[in-house]
């Protein structure tokens, strides 16, 4: 448990670190992740209290979204001004991209031949 | 007034990050056991509910959020090890990536272009200042890579965070009638869409309804966090060097 959530840690310190040494646009827990999984993939799978903790962190996932969510007696006064611009964008943006998203993977599966996900 | 000993325990309570960080957690289970007790329905979002419990006692107790985050950063910390711990579900899902790398790569570039240009467009349309543009665009990708996106960018990380929590609800309420509507039954497809759309909690969401699900959920969202962070930077420094 200790030794999986320091190899995640410093999975996502070397992240934050090269991105600050080369300026790369992508924020450092997404290169952490790159290199945990590389990792995964040279030792050939998850050792168990790896996989563990990982499952233990992303369980809880929506708790994490709580304190930013709060966040939102901020941002209120600028809410307030543009309410139907950021309303249309999210309620809009998101039933839109869902429905992108879904439909277009339905096409290609279906174009592919590969339906049936269930399967595997 | 000093003297009187709820005040003193109240000043020493709200000196100390332990009263906002455990009001966190307490909040949260009893959204939790409200979204049970109600029998699971996406109408009741759990981070929703917690949001407006928290929201509510800290206008009672005419809170800062500042004094707020104090305590809650603890939990808000841990959003970067879980965007790490994403390569565990990504590793395992690996054969099935394979498999299905065609439509997910075309699924993927398609949720990532219209989540962006979407957002950009109904909110430019309608008058949205540019700063809000910017902290709209990366709203679908889960909380610590849009709020790295939006400062990157010029926007502001934490409007980013709440529009990325309120991107994250709307998914997971509105996700499931959307896709009967739709005529989408397949359980991978359904997953894709809500993580790509929705990352964690729409993949919460998801890992409610069913584990196949809630297994493409997590790699919509890992994926396109991955994919909005290489793509998104360099689109929309070009649409406001070309929109000035």
């Amino acid at each position: 448990m200790l030794e999986a959530l320091t190899l995640i840690l410093v999975c996502q310190l070397f992240g934050e670190v090269s991105v600050l040494i080369t300026g790369l646009p992508v924020p450092g827990p997404v290169l952490g992740m790159l290199l945990l999984l590389a990792w995964l993939f040279l030792r050939g799978g998850v050792p168990e209290s790896v996989g563990r903790t990982a499952d233990a962190l992303l369980s809880h996932l929506s708790l994490l979204f709580v304190p930013a969510g709060v966040g939102v007696l901020v941002h209120w006064e600028r809410m307030r001004g543009q309410w139907t611009a950021i309303a249309a964008a999210l309620v809009l943006g998101t039933l839109i991209t869902l429905a992108v998203t879904a439909l277009t993977m339905t096409a290609v599966m279906r174009l592919t031949g590969r339906g049936g996900s269930n399967r595997g | 007034m000093a003297d009187d000993p709820f005040t003193t325990l109240w000043v020493y309570l709200a000196a100390s990050p332990l009263l906002w960080l455990s009001l966190t957690l307490v909040c949260y289970l009893i959204a939790l056991r409200i979204y049970r007790l109600g029998g699971e329905s996406p109408w009741l979002n759990p981070v929703a509910i917690a949001v407006a419990l928290l929201i509510g006692l800290l206008i009672l107790t005419e809170t800062p959020y500042q004094t707020y985050f104090d305590g809650a950063q603890f939990v808000h910390f841990l959003l970067g090890p879980a965007t790490v711990s994403l390569a565990i579900p990504l590793y395992r899902q690996r054969q099935r990536l394979q498999r299905l790398a065609l439509p997910i790569v075309a699924a993927l570039l398609a949720s990532v272009l219209t989540a962006a240009s979407s957002a950009i467009g109904l909110g430019a349309l309608l008058g949205a200042s540019t700063e809000t543009l910017i902290s709209l665009a990366p709203k679908s990708v889960t909380a610590p890579v849009a709020m790295g996106i939006s400062e990157k960018l010029g926007g502001l990380p934490s409007l980013t965070a709440v529009l990325v929590v309120s991107t994250g609800i709307l998914g997971a309420v509105l996700g499931t009638g959307l896709f009967r509507l739709l005529g989408i039954r397949d359980d991978a497809i359904k997953g894709f869409a809500l993580g790509a759309t929705s990352h964690g909690i729409g993949t919460a969401r998801a890992f409610q309804v069913s584990p196949v699900m809630g297994a493409f959920a997590g790699l919509a969202m890992a994926l396109s966090a991955l994919v909005t962070a290489l793509l998104l930077p360099p689109m929309l420094a070009r649409f406001m060097a070309a929109g000035g």
